[in-house]
C-alpha cells in the first residue's frame, strides 16, 4: 500500500513525517486521507441530487414507494421523455425552443455589447470615464427582480406581455458583463497593439473587431456560459411575463409541477430534459467555469 | 498623420501640424478619423446605459411611484394615495409574517453555507491529488436550474415518500412533515440553498486563500502554531474581504429567495402562498402575489420597495458586523 501511494513525488511519506514532526512546513500542505474523506463526501453530496433525479427519470412510479431506493438507473428513460413530450399541459418542445432563442440571443448580445463597452472603458479615452464606470459597478448591486412590477406594466404598453422579447430585451447587456470584460481588457490587450491598429488606419471598431475582440476570446468565453446558464435558469421573470401555454422550459417543469406532482417519474423526465444544456456545458466547460468564478472573486 | 488621429491633441483644428500636402480629402478623412476617435467610445458604452435606464433604472424608481397609488392593470383603477400603502404594510401581519419567514430561512442558509464553504476551500487548499475534479464536483450544484433542482429536493423531502426520511429513519428518527412545520419547511428550503450555492463560495474562498503568502503559514508552523489555529488566525483574517464580499452577495440572493419555495409549494393550490399556514412565504412571494395574483400593483411595489431598503440596511449591517468582528481579533 505504501509502494503504491508513495509513488508520484513520495507525497504520502511527507505527510507522514509531517505528522510526526508538526513543526514542519510541507507536511501541512498535503492532503491526509481524512482531507480525501472529506472531500469525498462533500463531492458525493454535490452530485447525489443530480443523479437521483436521473435515476427516477429512467425508472416507473413505483420508484419512489422502493425500499431502499434504488441506486442504478431503469430501463424506461425513453418511455418517460416520450410522455413529457406528449403531455398537452407542459408544452414542453415550445418550453425547450423558446429558451433555446431566449438563451442564444441574451448570450450573444450580452458578449458582443459588453466587450465592446469593455474595450472602451479600458482603452479608449473619453469625457466622464471614470464617474460611468463607477455607475456601472453601482448597478450591479440592483437586483432587476426589484422593479419587476414597472417591468411588467412596460411590458404591458409595448403589447410584449407573452411574447418572447420580453424575455430577451431587458437583458440584452449586463452592469456585470461589461465590468468583467473591462477589467480582462484591461490586462489582455496591450495598448501598443491598439496604437499600430489605429496608425494603420484601423475605425476604432475595426480595433475592436479585429485585434480586441480576438485577444477578448477567453473572457467572453466565460461570459457567454455565464450568462447562457442564467437566462436558461431564470423562473421569476418569465413567470409573471408568459402565459403557460408559452412557456420557457422552466415553466413547463412547472406546469407539470402543478398537474402532475405526484407523477414523479414524469416531473423528473422534464428536470433531466431541463438541465441537460446545462449539464453539457458543465461537462464541456467545467473548467472554464470554475476559472470564471475564481478569477472573477479575486478581483471583486 | 499620426497626430492628427491622437485623441485630445492640444486646441483648435486648424493648429494642425501636418502639412497635409493633398487639399480637402484629407481634411475629410481628419475630421471623420477625429468624430471617430472621440464617438466611437459613447457609442460603445451607450447599448448599456440605453438597456439599464429603460429596464433597470427606470423601473427601480417608477416602482417607488407606483407604490404611492392604487394601482390595478386588470381594472383600470389608477389612484393616488399617498404613503396609505406604507401606512398599511406597517400593520401587516402578512408582510411580517413573511419578513420572519425570509429572515429564517436566510439564517439556516448563509451561516452553514459559508461556514462550510470555508471548511472545503480549506481542504481544497492542501496539495492533493485530481484537485480539478474535486473543484469541479464543488460547482454541479450551481450548473443546474434552481427550478428542476427544487422539484427534486422537494420530492426528497416528501413526508412519506421521501428519500430524506427514509435515511433519518434508518437511525431512529421519526419521519418529520417538512412541508408543513414552519421551522422545518425553513430547514428544507435552506438546505436547497445551502446545496447550491456551498461549493461557488468554497471556490471563492480558495481564490483569495491561494493569494495568502505561504511564509506567513511557515512563520506560524515554526512557532508551533497548530493547523486549527493557523486556520483561524491567518487564513480567517486575511480572507476578511472576501468574506465581507460573500455574505453581502449571500444577503442580497437570501433575502429574495423565490423560486425554492415556489416549488416547494408544489400541490398547493395557490403556490404563492408558501404553504397553507403561508409558512413559508418569502417576501418577494408575497409581492408577486399581490401584483401579479391579486392585481395590487401599487401594494406590490410598495412591498418591493421595503424589500430593497432591507437589502440595502442588512447588507450594511453585516459589512460593518464581520469588519467588526475581524477588528477585535
Amino acid at each position: 500500500m505504501t509502494t503504491l501511494l508513495a509513488g508520484p513525488g513520495g507525497r504520502d511519506r511527507g505527510g507522514r513525517r509531517a505528522a510526526a514532526h508538526p513543526g514542519r512546513y510541507r507536511g501541512l500542505w498535503n492532503a491526509s486521507p481524512l482531507t480525501y474523506l472529506t472531500l469525498v463526501v462533500a463531492l458525493a453530496l454535490s452530485i447525489f441530487p443530480i443523479y437521483w433525479m436521473i435515476i427516477v427519470a429512467t425508472r416507473t412510479n413505483s420508484v419512489v414507494a422502493d425500499v431502499p431506493p434504488p441506486l442504478l438507473p431503469g430501463g424506461h428513460g425513453g418511455d418517460n421523455v416520450g410522455r413529457l413530450f406528449d403531455n398537452p399541459e407542459a408544452y414542453f418542445a415550445k418550453g425547450l425552443l423558446n429558451s433555446a432563442i431566449a438563451s442564444a440571443a441574451v448570450t450573444v448580445s450580452t458578449v458582443f455589447f459588453a466587450s465592446l463597452a469593455g474595450f472602451a472603458f479600458a482603452k479608449l479615452r473619453f469625457r466622464g470615464k471614470n464617474g460611468l464606470l463607477l455607475t456601472i459597478i453601482a448597478t450591479m448591486m440592483i437586483p432587476v427582480q426589484m422593479g419587476i412590477i414597472p417591468l411588467y406594466m412596460i411590458m404591458v404598453k409595448l403589447g410584449w406581455q407573452n411574447h418572447l422579447q420580453a424575455v430577451i430585451v431587458p437583458f440584452l447587456v449586463t452592469g456585470f458583463g461589461v465590468f468583467m470584460m473591462r477589467q480582462y481588457a484591461d490586462q489582455a490587450v496591450p495598448d501598443e497593439l491598439i496604437e499600430a491598429a489605429r496608425v494603420d488606419g484601423c475605425t476604432t471598431f475595426g480595433i475592436y473587431w479585429r485585434v480586441v475582440l480576438p485577444a477578448l476570446r477567453p473572457a467572453a468565453g466565460v461570459l457567454g456560459l455565464f450568462t447562457f446558464m442564467q437566462t436558461w435558469n431564470e423562473f421569476m421573470w418569465p413567470l409573471a411575463v408568459l402565459s403557460p401555454d408559452n412557456p420557457t422550459v422552466q415553466l413547463s417543469i412547472n406546469n407539470l409541477a402543478n398537474a402532475y406532482f405526484k407523477d414523479y417519474t414524469l416531473m423528473f423526465a422534464g428536470t433531466s430534459v431541463a438541465i441537460l444544456p446545462l449539464l453539457v456545458v458543465f461537462i464541456v466547460f467545467g473548467r472554464q467555469i470554475i476559472g470564471g468564478i475564481m478569477e472573477g472573486a479575486v478581483k471583486a | 498623420m499620426t497626430t492628427d488621429l491622437r485623441p485630445g491633441r492640444n486646441g483648435p483644428p486648424t493648429a494642425s501640424p501636418a502639412p497635409a500636402p493633398p487639399g480637402p480629402r484629407p481634411t475629410w478623412r481628419a475630421r471623420l478619423a477625429r468624430l471617430d476617435v472621440k464617438g466611437a467610445p459613447y457609442a460603445f458604452i451607450s447599448p448599456f446605459y440605453l438597456v439599464f435606464l429603460v429596464f433597470g433604472a427606470f423601473p427601480l424608481v417608477y416602482t417607488l411611484w407606483v407604490s404611492l397609488h392604487d394601482w390595478e392593470l386588470a381594472s383600470g383603477t389608477r389612484e393616488f394615495v399617498g404613503l396609505d400603502n406604507y401606512d398599511y404594510l406597517l400593520s401587516d401581519a402578512d408582510f411580517w409574517h413573511a419578513t420572519v419567514n425570509t429572515l429564517g430561512i436566510f439564517v439556516l442558509s448563509t451561516g452553514p453555507q459559508l461556514v462550510l464553504a470555508l471548511l472545503i476551500a480549506n481542504t481544497l487548499n492542501r496539495r492533493m491529488r485530481l484537485p480539478t475534479m474535486f473543484r469541479i464536483g464543488m460547482v454541479a450544484p450551481l450548473v443546474t436550474s434552481t427550478a428542476a433542482v427544487a422539484i427534486v429536493f422537494t420530492q426528497m423531502f416528501d413526508k412519506d415518500w421521501g428519500m430524506i426520511n427514509w435515511a433519518i429513519g434508518l437511525v431512529g428518527i421519526d419521519p418529520i412533515h417538512w412541508s408543513s412545520s414552519r421551522g422545518w419547511s425553513w430547514a428544507a428550503i435552506a438546505m436547497m440553498v445551502d446545496w447550491r450555492w456551498t461549493g461557488y463560495n468554497a471556490l471563492i474562498y480558495l481564490a483569495a486563500m491561494q493569494a495568502i503568502p505561504k511564509d506567513l503559514y511557515e512563520a506560524a508552523a515554526i512557532d508551533g502554531a497548530s493547523r486549527l489555529r493557523q486556520f483561524w488566525q491567518i487564513t480567517v483574517p486575511m480572507l476578511r474581504p472576501t468574506i465581507i464580499f460573500t455574505v453581502i452577495i449571500s444577503t442580497i440572493g437570501g433575502l429574495q429567495l423565490f423560486t425554492e419555495p415556489v416549488l416547494f409549494s408544489v400541490g398547493t393550490p395557490n403556490k404563492m402562498d408558501g404553504g397553507p399556514m403561508h409558512q413559508f412565504q418569502t417576501i418577494t412571494m408575497y409581492m408577486y402575489d399581490n401584483a401579479f395574483g391579486h392585481d395590487r400593483y401599487g401594494y406590490g411595489a410598495t412591498v418591493a420597495w421595503a424589500l430593497f431598503v432591507m437589502i440595502i440596511v442588512f447588507s450594511l449591517i453585516n459589512f460593518l458586523a464581520v469588519r467588526r468582528t475581524g477588528g477585535t481579533k
